[in-house]
C-alpha cells in the first residue's frame, strides 16, 4: 500500500464510520458501537502502515517525513486549496495519541452510557467524526484543509457537550464552546486568507519557505497574531478560556477526548507546525506571555474549585500552556512530546474521574472522600495519572516537564519561572484533588466499586504509556520523540517546587481531613476560581452589547427600513385616493375644467410658438 | 445541442400546460403526477447540457425575433449558468414531488405554477439577449405572486402584493437600464457587449446603466436596504414557495448582476463596486443581528438569507475572479442549504402548528430525525468548513482581502465577523428549537416521524450540501473560464 493511501485512510476511516453511524437506526446500538470501534481501529492500522511505508521508520528525528503535493480541491482566481497531506516522525506521535485515546474513549463509552442512552448511536458517530477531524488536522499540509478539521472539531464539541439531556446547563455550555472558538476562528480565518493571498499558497511548507526567504514583515506579524488568536480559542488559553470549564457539562469520556487528544491540543499542535512563521514574524514573545498567564491563572483556578472535573479542566488549560510556552521558546520537539505525554495521562485522569463520578453520582469533591477502599483499580490508575500530572519521576509527565523547563532554564526566564511556579501549583492542586477524592472519611453515601470491564480496561491500557513512555524513550540511543537535555539545576529547582506543592497540600489537609485544604486561600479562593473574571468581562463587553444591537437592529429594520417601504405604499395609496376625490365632481365643473385645459394648451402653444 | 437548449425551457412550460389541462378535466392526481414527470424530465435535460462544454458559451441557439427592439431569441449555456440551471431543475422537481405526496389544496394548480416559475427562471439563466432576459425575468413574477396569494399563510394577501409591487419596481428600473444599454450599443447580445467592454457606451452612460440595472436586480437578490419584501413573502409563502423563492428566485438577482450588470457595463461596475461592497457588508451584519433577536422560525431563516446573499454580493463587488467564483459557489450552496432549511421549517410548522421559537424546544426528544437534519443544515448554513456554505463565504472574504486596500480589508473583517454572527443566531435557533425542555407546541406533536416523501425531498439537498462541501471543484471548475471572460472588460 502506498503511504499516501494510508495517510488518507487515517482521517477517512473514522469519517466513514461516522457517516454510517449517523444513518443507523437508533435501536441498533450494538452495530453502532462495533462500527465506531472499527472506524478508529482502522485508523490505528493506517497509522502503522504510514510508519512502515512512509519512510518514517528510519530513525532520524524530525527530518524523516512524507509529504504529498495534492491536487487542487478548488481554485479562487490565482490561489488554490490543495489536498496536500504529510506526516513527520513528530506528527506521527500526535496521530498515535489521537487514535489510542479515541479508541479508549469509544470502548469506555460502551460501558459508560450505551445501556441507558437512546441517543448512543449519534453520540458514537460524533466521536468518530471528532476523531476524523483531529486526524485531518494532524495530516493536513494545507491550512484551508486543516481548517476543515479544525472547525468540524468545534461543531462536534458543540454536539457532544450538549448531549446530556438531564443537565439544564448543557445546551448553553455547548453553544458557548462553539461560539467562543468560532469567534477566535474569525481571526484564524483572516490570518490564513492573508497568508494565502500574499504567498499564493496555503501550504504549510510554502509558508515556512516564504518566511525564511523574505524575513520579517508587517503582513507576517499580523497574520501570525491572528492565527495565534485562533489557536488560543481552540486551546482555551487566556482570555479565551471561558468555554472550557462550562464544557464539563459534556459526558466525561467526551471531556477526555476534547482535552487529551483533540480540540484543546490542536491549538498547540498548529502553532508548532507554523513555528517558522511565528518566529520570523517576531510573535514568539507574545506567545510566551499568553502561555505563562494562562498556566498560572488556570492552576490557581484548579486550586480553588470543588468540582473534580473542573480541576481537570483547568489543569488542561494550564498544561496546554506549557506546550504553548515550549513552542514560544523554540522547543518544538519538547512541545510535541509534552502534548503526547499529556494526551495519555489526561485521558487517563478524565476516564478515571468518569469512574469516580459513575460511582458517586456527583462531580463535587465535597461529597467524595474515602473512595480508595473498594475501588483499587480506579484508585491506582488515577493516582498514576495525578503523579504524571505533577511530574513525578519516572513517569512520562516528569520527562515532559523536565525537557521544557531545562530548555528554558538560563535564557528564557519568563517561561522558566512561570513554569516553575505552575509546577508548584500543579503539585498542590493535584495532591488536594487526590486526597479529597480518595482519602479521609467518606462524605457521600456512595458505595465504592470499580467500574465494568468496558470502562476498566481503557484505564489499565492508558496507564501503560503514562508510566513508561518517557522512561523507554530516555533509554533509547536516538529516540524518535522525547529526546532532550536535562539541566541538573533546572531539574533540582523543579523537584523542589513540586515537593513544596505536595507538602503544602498534604500538610494543610492533615490538619482537618474532612475540610477542603483550599480553605486557607480564604477570600482569595472565589477570586481564583473566577480565573480573572473574564466571563463577566466577556458578558459585559461582548454579549450584552451584541444582544442590545440585535434588538435595535430588529426594531429599526422593522420600523425604519420596512416602515419606509410600507409607508411609501400607503402614501401612494392615499395620494391616489386624494386625486380620485378631486375628480369626483358634477358635469358643469368637468366641462369647465376641460375648457380651462384647452385654454392652457392653447396658451402654451402660443408661448412656445413665439419663444421657440 | 440547440434543440436541447430549447427543450430545457420548453419542457417545464409544457408540463405546466399538461398539468393545467388534466386538472381542468378533473384528473387532479394525474395532473400533479404528470407535472412532476415533466419536472423530472426537465432536470435530466438540464443536466445533459454539460455534455458538450468545449465552446464559449458551451452551446447557443439564436434567431431574430423583434429586430426593432433588439429582441432575439438567444439562448446559451456556460459555466456560470449551468450550475444554476441544474439547481432550478432539482428544486422544482423536489417541490413538485413534495406537493404530490403532501396533502395540498389544488395540487395540480400549484405544480403548474411551479413549472411556469421554473421555465421563467431557466429562461433568465439561459438568455444571452438583454431584452429576452427581461421578458423571462417578468414571466416569474405573476405565478410566484399566485403561489403566495393562493397557498400562503394568514397574512398572504399583504405579503403577495408587497412582493409583486416591490419587485415590479425593480423590474421597471431594470427595463430602463436595459434600454439604456440596448439603444446605446445597438444590440441586445450580452456576449457581444461584454466582449466589447460595454458596447461602446461612454463612462457616464455605463455608470447610469449599471446603477439602474444593479438596483433593479438588487431588489431581487435582495440587497439591504431593499430587502423588506422578503421576510414577509417567505413567512407567508407555502413551504414549496419559500424553497423556490430562496433556493433559486433570489439567484436571478445575483446571476443578473454578474451576467448583465457587470457584463454589459463593466466600467460602471468598477466605479460603483465599493458602494455595492459596503451595502453587502451592512446586509451581512444587519441580517445577522436581526436574526439574533428574531422570534419566528421562518422569518429568521428569511433574514439569514439576506445575510448569505450579502456574502454573494460582496464577492461580486470585488470584481475579481476569486470574488465571482466565490459568489457563484455561494449562490449554489445557499440554494441547497436554505432550500432545505425552508423545507425543514415547514416540517416543524406543519407538526407544531407554530413557528414561534418561544413555544418550540426539545424537538430532539420528540422528533430525532427531523431535529438531526435541522442541526446538520444549520451547521451547513453557518458556513462550517467541509459543507457547501463555507467556500463561498470564506472566499468572498478572501476576495475582499485580495483587493488590498484599507477599506476593502475592513469590509473583509466585518464580513468575517458577520460569519461568526451567523453561528451565533443559528446555534441560538437550535437551542430554542431542538435542545432544552420540551415546548408546549412540540409536546402536542401527533406524528413526529418524517414520512417517506419528506425524506425523499430532503436528502438530495442534504447530500448536495455535503458533496459540494467536500468537492467544491464540481461547481468551480466549469465556472473558471466563463468568469475570466466576464471580467476581461473590467480589467481593461
Amino acid at each position: 500500500m502506498s503511504p499516501l493511501v494510508a495517510l488518507w485512510a487515517l482521517p477517512l476511516a473514522p469519517a466513514a464510520a461516522a457517516l454510517a453511524g449517523f444513518l443507523l437506526p437508533l435501536k441498533a446500538k450494538r452495530t453502532a458501537s462495533l462500527l465506531a470501534v472499527a472506524g478508529v481501529a482502522a485508523a490505528v492500522l493506517a497509522l502503522v502502515l504510514v510508519y512502515t511505508t512512509g519512510g518514517l521508520s528510519s530513525v532520524d528525528g524530525d527530518e524523516t517525513r512524507f509529504i504529498s503535493d495534492g491536487p487542487a480541491l478548488v481554485r479562487f482566481g490565482s490561489v488554490a486549496v490543495t489536498l496536500s497531506v504529510g506526516m513527520s516522525q513528530l506528527t506521527w506521535w500526535v496521530g498515535l495519541v489521537v487514535v489510542v485515546v479515541a479508541l479508549m474513549v469509544q470502548v469506555y463509552s460502551i460501558g459508560y452510557l450505551r445501556a441507558d442512552d437512546e441517543r448512543y448511536n449519534p453520540y458514537a458517530a460524533q466521536i468518530s467524526l471528532f476523531t476524523a477531524a483531529m486526524l485531518l488536522v494532524v495530516v493536513a499540509d494545507d491550512l484551508v484543509l486543516l481548517m476543515i478539521g479544525w472547525e468540524v472539531m468545534g461543531a462536534c464539541s458543540y454536539l457532544l457537550i450538549g448531549h446530556d439531556r438531564k443537565l439544564p446547563q448543557a445546551p448553553a455550555a455547548a453553544v458557548k464552546a462553539f461560539l467562543v472558538t468560532r469567534v477566535a476562528d474569525v481571526a484564524f480565518l483572516i490570518g490564513v486568507l492573508m497568508l494565502g493571498f500574499h504567498i499564493g499558497s496555503f501550504r504549510v511548507d510554502a509558508i515556512a519557505e516564504y518566511a525564511l526567504e523574505n524575513g520579517h514583515s508587517t503582513m507576517l506579524t499580523v497574520s501570525a497574531v491572528l492565527i495565534m488568536i485562533g489557536a488560543f480559542g481552540k486551546s482555551a488559553q487566556f482570555p479565551l478560556h471561558t468555554w472550557l470549564p462550562d464544557a464539563m457539562a459534556g459526558p466525561t469520556p467526551i471531556s477526555a477526548l476534547i482535552h487529551a487528544a483533540t480540540m484543546v491540543a490542536a491549538g498547540a499542535y498548529v502553532l508548532v507546525r507554523l513555528s517558522q512563521l511565528l518566529f520570523t514574524a517576531g510573535t514568539a514573545t507574545f506567545l510566551q506571555i499568553v502561555a505563562v498567564v494562562s498556566m498560572v491563572v488556570a492552576a490557581l483556578a484548579a486550586l480553588a474549585t470543588d468540582d473534580l472535573k473542573r480541576v481537570l479542566a483547568w489543569s488542561t488549560v494550564s498544561q496546554v500552556a506549557y506546550m504553548m510556552a515550549a513552542a514560544g521558546i523554540g522547543a518544538w520537539d519538547e512541545s510535541i512530546f509534552y502534548l503526547v505525554g499529556h494526551g495519555f495521562f489526561k485521558a487517563l485522569l478524565f476516564l478515571t474521574a468518569g469512574a469516580v463520578i459513575h460511582m458517586t453520582g456527583t462531580n463535587s469533591m465535597s461529597a467524595m472522600g474515602g473512595l480508595r477502599k473498594g475501588a483499587p483499580v480506579t484508585f491506582w490508575t488515577m493516582t498514576i495519572g495525578f503523579a504524571a500530572l505533577i511530574g513525578l519521576p519516572p513517569l512520562t509527565g516528569f520527562y515532559a516537564k523536565e525537557h521544557v523547563l531545562s530548555h528554558a532554564y538560563g535564557h528564557e526566564h519568563l517561561v522558566f519561572y512561570g513554569g516553575l511556579a505552575t509546577a508548584l501549583l500543579t503539585a498542590a492542586y493535584a495532591t488536594r484533588a487526590w486526597l479529597r477524592t480518595f482519602f479521609g472519611a467518606p462524605r457521600g453515601e456512595a458505595h465504592a466499586h470499580d467500574p465494568n470491564p468496558w470502562m476498566l480496561w481503557p484505564l489499565l491500557i492508558l496507564a501503560v504509556p503514562t508510566v513508561a513512555l518517557g522512561a523507554v524513550m530516555s533509554f533509547l540511543p536516538s529516540p524518535p520523540i522525547g529526546a532532550g537535555a536535562a539541566d541538573p539545576t533546572a531539574m533540582g529547582l523543579t523537584m523542589t517546587a513540586i515537593a513544596v506543592g505536595i507538602g503544602l497540600a498534604w500538610g494543610i489537609w492533615r490538619t482537618d481531613k474532612a475540610a477542603d485544604p483550599a480553605r486557607v486561600l480564604g477570600p482569595l479562593g472565589p477570586v481564583f476560581e473566577q480565573a480573572g473574571y473574564v466571563n463577566q468581562i466577556q458578558d459585559a463587553l461582548i454579549v450584552t452589547p451584541v444582544r442590545f444591537l440585535a434588538t435595535v437592529a430588529r426594531r429599526s429594520d422593522e420600523s425604519l427600513v420596512d416602515g419606509a417601504a410600507e409607508g411609501a405604499g400607503k402614501g401612494i395609496g392615499l395620494l391616489g385616493r386624494a386625486v380620485a376625490l378631486t375628480h369626483r365632481a358634477g358635469m358643469p365643473r368637468h366641462v369647465l375644467s376641460v375648457l380651462a385645459g384647452a385654454l392652457l394648451i392653447g396658451a402654451a402653444a402660443v408661448v412656445i410658438g413665439v419663444w421657440g | 445541442m440547440n434543440a436541447l437548449l430549447i427543450a430545457v425551457v420548453a419542457v417545464p412550460a409544457l408540463g405546466a400546460g399538461a398539468a393545467a389541462v388534466l386538472g381542468y378535466l378533473k384528473k387532479e392526481r394525474a395532473a400533479a403526477i404528470a407535472g412532476t414527470a415533466f419536472a423530472a424530465l426537465g432536470l435530466v435535460l438540464a443536466a445533459l447540457l454539460a455534455l458538450d462544454h468545449s465552446g464559449a458559451p458551451w452551446s447557443r441557439v439564436r434567431t431574430e425575433w423583434v429586430p426593432l427592439l433588439h429582441l432575439d431569441f438567444d439562448l446559451g449555456v456556460d459555466g456560470v449558468s449551468y450550475p444554476l440551471v441544474v439547481l432550478s431543475g432539482l428544486l422544482t422537481l423536489l417541490c413538485c414531488a413534495f406537493t404530490v405526496w403532501k396533502k395540498t389544496d389544488r395540487p395540480h394548480l400549484l405544480i403548474a405554477l411551479l413549472l411556469i416559475v421554473d421555465a421563467g427562471m431557466l429562461g433568465v439563466f439561459l438568455s444571452l439577449n438583454l431584452v429576452l432576459f427581461f421578458v423571462f425575468f417578468e414571466v416569474v413574477l405573476l405565478p410566484m405572486f399566485a403561489i403566495i396569494a393562493g397557498w400562503g399563510g394568514a397574512n398572504r394577501r399583504h405579503a403577495a402584493v408587497k412582493f409583486a409591487l416591490y419587485t415590479l419596481l425593480g423590474s421597471l428600473l431594470l427595463l430602463v437600464g436595459i434600454f439604456v444599454v440596448v439603444t446605446g450599443a445597438e444590440t441586445g447580445d450580452i456576449i457581444a457587449i461584454t466582449a466589447s467592454g460595454g458596447g461602446g457606451l461612454s463612462r457616464n452612460t455605463q455608470l447610469l446603466a449599471f446603477v439602474l440595472l444593479a438596483v433593479g436586480l438588487a431588489i431581487k437578490a435582495p440587497l439591504w436596504p431593499l430587502h423588506s419584501w422578503l421576510p414577509d413573502a417567505h413567512t407567508e409563502a407555502p413551504t414549496v414557495g419559500s424553497v423556490i423563492l430562496a433556493g433559486v428566485l433570489l439567484k436571478m438577482g445575483t446571476y443578473g448582476l454578474i451576467r448583465v450588470a457587470v457584463g454589459v457595463a463593466p466600467e460602471g461596475a468598477s466605479r460603483a463596486a465599493l458602494v455595492l461592497g459596503v451595502l453587502a457588508v451592512v446586509a451581512i451584519l444587519v441580517a445577522g443581528l436581526v436574526c439574533l433577536a428574531q422570534t419566528e422560525l421562518k422569518r429568521l431563516i428569511a433574514y439569514s438569507s439576506v445575510g448569505h446573499m450579502g456574502f454573494v454580493l460582496l464577492g461580486i463587488a470585488t470584481l475579481t475572479p476569486a470574488g465571482l467564483t466565490a459568489a457563484l459557489l455561494g449562490n449554489i450552496a445557499h440554494g441547497l442549504i436554505t432550500g432545505l432549511l425552508f423545507f425543514l421549517a415547514g416540517a416543524v410548522k406543519d407538526r407544531a402548528h407554530t413557528g414561534e421559537l418561544a413555544r418550540l424546544g426539545g424537538l430532539r426528544e420528540v422528533a430525532p430525525g427531523l431535529s438531526g437534519l435541522l442541526g446538520f443544515t444549520a451547521l451547513a448554513s453557518l458556513g462550517l468548513p467541509g459543507l457547501a456554505g463555507f467556500w463561498g463565504e470564506a472566499f468572498a472574504v478572501y476576495a475582499a482581502i485580495q483587493r488590498h486596500q484599507a477599506l476593502w480589508t475592513v469590509l473583509a473583517v466585518l464580513a468575517a465577523i458577520g460569519a461568526a454572527l451567523a453561528a451565533a443566531y443559528l446555534l441560538r435557533m437550535l437551542r430554542l428549537v431542538t435542545h432544552g425542555g420540551t415546548g408546549e407546541a412540540v409536546a402536542a406533536i401527533a406524528r413526529p416521524g418524517l414520512a417517506r416523501y419528506e425524506w425523499a425531498s430532503y436528502t438530495p439537498l442534504a447530500a448536495g450540501a455535503l458533496v459540494l462541501g467536500l468537492a467544491p471543484f464540481l461547481v468551480q471548475a466549469p465556472i473558471a473560464e466563463a468568469v475570466t471572460g466576464i471580467l476581461q472588460a473590467v480589467a481593461r
